[in-house]
């Protein structure tokens, strides 16, 4: 799949180089959703710390969800999903509508059979946010430089600079940039860049209270990760994986992360995720000294125009 | 293990049930237990579906397991609860008398408890003293806090617990119909998945390990909701899982200081420390008082001290030997004085006056309507909250205005609404769920014309005092004697709380502090506001203000705030040891004897007396604590020992028994007497109720109905729908119903459906989902129809009242009401508007009386 | 981590910047907002320690104050109930007491109206203290018909929230015990 190098795709481009001796290491997000208890206080932490603005919608029908998707007012967004997995009636389809389930529960009951009601039900709850790609393909696009790779390597909009164009919307593979209605500009996760910079942990995961979110350096939140996986699946959870884990994906891994309890489709989260910039032509897939110079000179060509 | 039942622990509790997830990494099972599948649900080992309502048979079925199984902790059974004891002679069971216990007054409606008594002690004895009639709460009614016993023992006892009239005979014989089936039936409960959890418990008790119930309302508010708490103490007692850590049942309490308002109360039948109030029939004297509502023996033999030291708090040093101490001020009850028995009043015009601060009766209490219209019916009505609620404005924009049973033009009542200020606007300690007192700063004065509570309340107290300071009007005496001078701060003259707490926590007669209720005297010579929090400002420190940090002490964080009593963070934690003072198991020590020290030691401080062997036997003659033996850890009962049979304290039975909730759909297949017969009930226009079964017209109201609370959003909502950032969370009220329900009404996922009661009818959204199952009870499908009650009509999110759709029908020991479980229709679409409104409730009513068609 | 302190980053000349981060991805492109970020947990002029006003678990807050107003809360990580950690209630505590929606002004309503009217705080107190002497004085119960001796009024209640503190609760049954008002309650039996 992955037509980059791997030590290119292991880090985000630009970082630690760029910053020299500021340079921190890189941190991110392990979200654990096994533990997840769906509270949603990521969700008004993040709101709260950033002064994100509400938006109040009607009821959703979607289960406990009534933000449905990450946008500019939403940046940590918690997803729930309720799952049917019949254990009695042997022999039946696992995904069936609740209707078909009903209608053949009755007739089971019409019948006298016993069902076995205890099992079959998950509920599952997941706390999405951006993902801090090592390929950013929202940053490479951006032509006024308003997003930026930070000294911790997350990747940060700022506001005073973006101009709303819009160019990093459609680039994001997870639907992540978002315009806000009214001004125009993108706004998304931040890390809590202005937290990082005075030692303080990001307002979601500082408030999870079941540490779903944990936040910390990157390498040593996969370990961590790949603790916790082999955990589960000692326990018999073998349906648990992980998901942005892996620096040789098509985003070169993501700096938040994520543990899942079924495949990424069933959370809405694109399966395969590959960074916008890798399609388009392949700009940024041939590492060498010509393209760097190449790439410098858009660069440049972008900086000049900029300031 | 954790049992988590009659409780969404990780909804309404989150920030707690991170130490549930941790107990579940280590390995704890995690059970949870509730009609609903909830988040809770989502996280535990098992899920238990179960009908709304049946917790007893459930929990009795497990109570039959161990004794059947011979599962219990046969020496911690032995030596700490009352299982030997043998019972008077008179004592009848439910199992022989068809659902009622010995007693039964059937033209009263209430039971005569003299025959609920340990053999020997005589019926008098027995019921207390008699002091108190029948209508006024449990613990009072019946002898405050436990029999009186020659030297703290019960008269007859068979060690062998092989009499066929001791406790533990009794208790196997009672239980013995709850069988695997029998809780299958009811609870709807497939018997296979019951035997999981009742084998589960069972393997996680004993020395080596501990298991834990939490509940919360889901047990409270049922008429029979202290008996669902009774059979959790019972299994937990026959398991050896009390005093224990890792053990216990928890009560997680919903409200950031309901503990606080509970121990040092608001609350018509007790005074601070859980002394009862004085009650008109009583001879009038202290001493009087004291004899019939106190044992001699245990640590309530001291109630005399805790009382006068209180009095002394309140009336300083006009508070003397001669006047009693001002006992003769304080008002007397002779009934139920609580909030649905004033409303009930309220709604004749029998309350011209009342408060409502930081509460809204509107929105928050069963039947709203009820409770609005009683609103109308006052001369003069105070709000204080922080925001507008519906309390406050009744009067203008109720759902009666819109019914037009209400016009503003028509109401007399004169209303005031005072603007209070928030917990940063203000200093005081809140105790939570687990006993313990934190202190919190005030960061900001309030603004406007915002106001703490103790301060309002203080300069309420300054103008009445100084209104009647020339009264020579006897009933004016306590009112001018009382101790009302505090040490002011502030812009706003905001009394110092650090002060009241100091009242609070007690003083010597020289003025320097108590450092534990064992130092209150009856004299004089110490006051103390309420008992239990004695020490609380030992040695002139605020010990409710103590941070140090968690990480630097240990697990049981004994310097981080401070537990009534004298910093204990397990009750009745001697029981953490053997009858010699040996912790049961390394793994399990908690609080043990230190033979070389002669005293108790441990993790906690011991709830015990400190120096006591655990081999003392007491004289003859022994009064209070001494009488207790060194055995005997549940320091506060007369015999010092956990109770499995009730002998006194309770309106509706020495031990639980299952009863269907006051309005269900089903039968109680183990007697003719379907319901709690001492339930309270209400019966006026204003309260109906729908029929139950087997009544004529049960079927208008086939469905079970709950109600529930959700993360997002706090109780009546006053505190959340003011919040963008919780409202858009739960933006709308909805229903949630299972696909097979919605089938069966044809309800719409995502639209809307009407719920209808005899009170009222209220429109939701629709959720349809598995996570509502319909459960199997009585060989026939059941639906439950779920309902959080978050909303009301102002607010940044504005929803129809939940509460409005339950009756007053009250637990008869506590007065509080059943609001998890009740009948209900549900129909597709919206409720109508107006009239219209009334016309739909009213013709189901007449459906339900047989008076009109379908 | 950082320029912790929040003071503003070194700025290089912008050729340099160039140099160090030629695709103006990461270093060049921070702006000056960026690189002056101070967070406002660290510009409070004071934290409060505080306790979470929602439910009963009883989580440690910190409160931080600047210019009198409160601009943040967020968990205490030293409580060892809490650890740090809030719910979305005890997260959103901050929105809670700078809400939109609190009354700061005192509202009378008088019989038979159909709105508010405007009342000092000062009248409305002396208004209610008069009336509860009043009330009390007109439904005054000495004894029962018994003769018992009951020293006490029904004819006003009392139901307060659970969010009061125990200071406050203890002055409530303080004050209207020996007032003689029996019909004292609160949330804790609802």
């Amino acid at each position: 799949m992955s037509a980059v190098p791997e030590t290119a795709a292991r880090q985000p481009r630009a970082w630690p180089g760029a910053y020299g001796d500021e340079a921190r290491p890189r941190v991110g997000f392990f979200t654990d959703t096994s533990v997840c208890i769906g509270c949603k206080a990521c969700e008004v932490a993040c709101k709260e710390w950033n002064r994100v603005h509400d938006s109040i919608q009607g009821f959703s029908g979607s289960s406990y969800d009534n933000t449905l998707a990450l946008g500019a007012n939403t940046w940590r967004h918690v997803a729930f999903i309720e799952q049917r997995k019949p254990a009695a009636l042997d022999g039946e389809a696992a995904a069936d509508s609740l209707v078909q389930l009903a209608a053949r529960r009755q007739l089971a009951d019409e019948a006298g059979v016993e069902t076995h009601e205890g099992e079959g039900i998950r509920w599952l709850m997941s706390s999405d946010v951006c993902k801090h790609c090592t390929e950013a393909a929202c940053l490479d696009v951006c032509p006024t430089g308003a997003l930026f790779r930070t000294e911790f390597g997350t990747v940060v909009v700022q506001e005073d600079v973006c101009n709303g164009c819009g160019y990093c919307v459609p680039a994001c593979p997870f639907g992540v940039l978002d315009r806000r209605e009214g001004d125009g500009r993108v706004w998304k996760c931040t890390l809590c860049y202005d937290r990082l910079r005075d030692d303080q942990e990001p307002a979601c995961a500082k408030a999870c209270p079941t540490d779903s979110i944990q936040f910390g350096e990157l390498d040593e939140l996969r370990e961590r990760a790949d603790a916790r996986l082999a955990e589960l699946h000692a326990a018999g959870q073998g349906e648990a994986l992980l998901y942005g884990a892996d620096p040789g994906d098509g985003v070169g891994g993501f700096g938040a992360f994520f543990l899942l309890l079924d495949e990424p489709e069933v959370y809405g989260l694109p399966p395969d995720p590959v960074a916008a910039t890798r399609r388009i032509g392949g700009v940024w897939s041939a590492v060498g000294a010509a393209a760097a110079a190449l790439a410098a000179g858009i660069a440049a060509a972008f900086l000049g125009g900029r300031r | 293990m954790i049992v988590i039942q009659g409780s969404n622990m990780a909804e309404c509790h989150p920030v707690g049930f991170q130490w549930v997830m941790e107990a579940k990494l280590r390995g704890a099972k995690i059970i949870h237990v509730d009609p609903r599948f909830t988040r809770t649900s989502a996280l535990a080992d098992i899920h238990v579906p179960i009908r709304a309502g049946t917790d007893i048979a459930f929990l009795g079925g497990i109570v039959n397991h161990i004794l059947q199984n011979d599962r219990w902790f046969e020496e911690y059974v032995r030596h700490y609860t009352n299982a030997a004891v043998i019972l008077d002679e008179g004592f009848e069971d439910t199992e022989d008398l068809d659902g009622f216990f010995s007693g039964w007054e059937p033209d009263r409606g209430q039971y005569d408890n003299s025959t609920w008594s340990y053999a020997g002690t005589g019926p008098v004895a027995a019921g207390g003293h008699k002091e108190q009639g029948a209508a006024v709460s449990g613990e009072q009614a019946h002898g405050a806090h436990g029999i009186t016993l020659e030297r703290g023992r019960p008269p007859q006892e068979d060690e062998t617990m092989q009499h066929p009239r001791c406790v533990l005979q009794v208790l196997k014989r009672h239980c013995s119909r709850y069988t695997p089936e029998m809780v299958e039936r009811i609870c709807g409960i497939p018997r296979e998945l019951f035997l999981e959890v009742a084998e589960a418990l069972c393997e996680n008790s004993g020395r080596e390990r501990t298991g834990a119930f939490c509940y919360a309302v889901g047990w409270t508010q049922h008429t029979v909701g202290v008996q669902y708490i009774r059979t959790a103490a019972i299994v937990q007692l026959l398991l050896g899982n009390m005093g224990r850590p890792g053990g216990g049942i928890l009560a997680l309490r919903g409200h950031a200081n309901i503990q606080g308002s509970t121990d040092i109360p608001t609350l018509y039948n007790i005074l601070p420390g859980y002394i009862p109030m004085p009650h008109g029939h009583s001879a009038g004297s202290l001493d009087a008082f004291v004899r019939s509502n106190a044992p001699e023996t245990g640590a309530w033999g001291s109630m005399k001290a805790y009382l006068v030291s209180m009095l002394k708090a309140w009336f300083g040093d006009a508070a003397t030997g001669r006047d009693e101490f001002g006992f003769g001020w304080l008002p007397r009850i002779d009934g139920d004085h609580s909030n649905y028995a004033t409303f009930d009043r309220m709604l004749d015009g029998e309350v011209k006056g009342f408060f409502a601060v930081g509460e809204n009766p509107a929105v928050g209490s069963a039947n709203g309507k009820l409770h609005r219209l009683a609103l109308s019916r006052l001369e003069w009505l105070v709000v204080r909250d922080t925001t507008m609620v519906e309390t406050a404005t009744f009067w203008k924009d109720s759902p009666e205005i819109e019914t037009g049973e209400l016009r503003p033009e028509e109401i007399a009542t004169e209303v005031f609404f005072l603007p209070a200020a928030a917990h940063t606007e203000k200093d005081g300690s809140f105790t939570n769920t687990q006993r313990l007192l934190q202190w919190h700063r005030k960061a900001v004065e309030p603004k406007g014309d915002a106001r703490s509570d103790l301060q309002w309340i203080y300069d309420l107290g300054r103008r009445i005092r100084r209104r009647l300071a020339a009264s020579n009007e006897g009933r004016d005496r306590g009112i001018l004697a009382l101790t009302w001078d505090y040490p002011t701060q502030g812009p706003h003259g905001e009394p110092d709380a650090e002060a009241v707490l100091r009242e609070i926590g007690g003083r010597r007669a020289d003025g320097t502090f108590v450092a534990r209720y064992e130092e209150l005297a009856d004299d004089g010579s110490t006051s103390c506001g309420s008992w239990i929090h004695a020490g609380i400002c030992a040695d002139g420190v605020n010990q409710a203000a103590r941070r140090k940090p968690g990480g630097e002490q240990s697990w049981v964080a004994p310097e981080w705030g401070w537990a009534w009593p004298a910093n204990r963070r397990i009750l009745y934690n001697r029981a953490s040891a053997d009858a010699a003072g040996r912790p049961w198991s390394e793994r399990k020590r908690f609080v043990w004897w230190d033979e070389r020290q002669g005293r108790w030691t441990g993790h906690d401080a011991p709830d015990f007396v400190a120096e006591k062997p655990p081999g003392h036997r007491p004289q003859g003659g022994a009064k209070g604590m001494e009488a207790l033996r060194g055995d005997e850890p549940f320091i506060v009962q007369s015999d010092g020992r956990g109770w499995l049979f009730v002998p006194t304290g309770l309106m509706d039975g020495p031990l639980p028994t299952h009863y269907e909730p006051h309005e269900s759909p089903f039968p109680n297949p183990l007697y003719e007497q379907g319901q709690n017969p001492v339930r309270q009930r209400f019966h006026r226009r204003e309260n109906p109720y729908n029929p139950t079964f087997p009544d004529q017209g049960w079927e208008v109201f086939p469905y079970v109905l709950t109600s529930y609370r959700l993360t997002e959003h706090h109780t009546a909502g006053g505190m959340s729908r003011s919040v963008a950032y919780l409202s858009e969370l739960q933006p709308e009220l909805f229903c949630e119903v299972s696909p097979e329900l919605a089938a069966e009404r044809g309800l719409e996922h995502g639209g809307w459906a009407t719920i209808v009661t005899s009170r009222t009818a209220i429109e939701a959204r629709v959720l349809v989902t598995d996570r509502i199952r319909p459960l199997r009870a009585e060989g026939r499908a059941v639906h439950q129809v779920g309902l959080p009650y978050h909303w009301g009509g102002r607010g940044l999110v504005t929803g129809d009242v939940v509460n409005d759709l339950f009756p007053l029908a009250l637990d008869p020991n506590v007065h509080i009401q059943e609001a998890k479980a009740a009948t209900c229709d549900i129909r597709p679409g919206r409720r109508p508007r107006g009239p219209a409104l009334l016309a739909l409730v009213e013709g189901y009513r007449r459906r339900a009386q047989g008076r009109g068609t379908p | 981590m950082g320029d912790g302190n929040g003071k503003p980053g070194r700025r290089l000349p912008p050729l340099l910047r160039q140099l160090r981060d030629p695709l103006g991805l990461a270093f060049a492109a921070r702006s000056r907002r960026s690189e002056t970020l101070t967070p406002r947990t660290r510009t409070a002029d004071e934290v409060v320690r505080s306790i979470c006003p929602y439910c009963a678990v009883g989580c440690g807050q910190r409160v931080y104050v600047k210019d009198g107003e409160v601009v943040q809360i967020e968990g205490d990580p030293d409580s060892p109930i809490s650890r740090g950690r809030l719910c979305p209630k005890g997260a959103a505590s901050e929105s809670y007491v700078n809400s939109p929606l609190r009354e700061y002004r005192v509202r009378y309503r008088a019989p038979y109206a159909t709105d508010w009217q405007e009342l000092s705080l000062d009248r409305a107190m002396d208004m209610i203290a008069e009336r509860v002497i009043r009330t009390r004085a007109e439904t005054w119960e000495e004894a029962d018909a018994q003769g018992r001796r009951l020293a006490r009024t029904r004819g006003f209640a009392w139901l307060g929230g659970a969010t009061l503190d125990t200071e406050e609760n203890y002055l409530i049954k303080k004050l209207f015990t020996a007032l003689g008002a029996v019909q004292i309650e609160n949330q804790a039996r609802i």
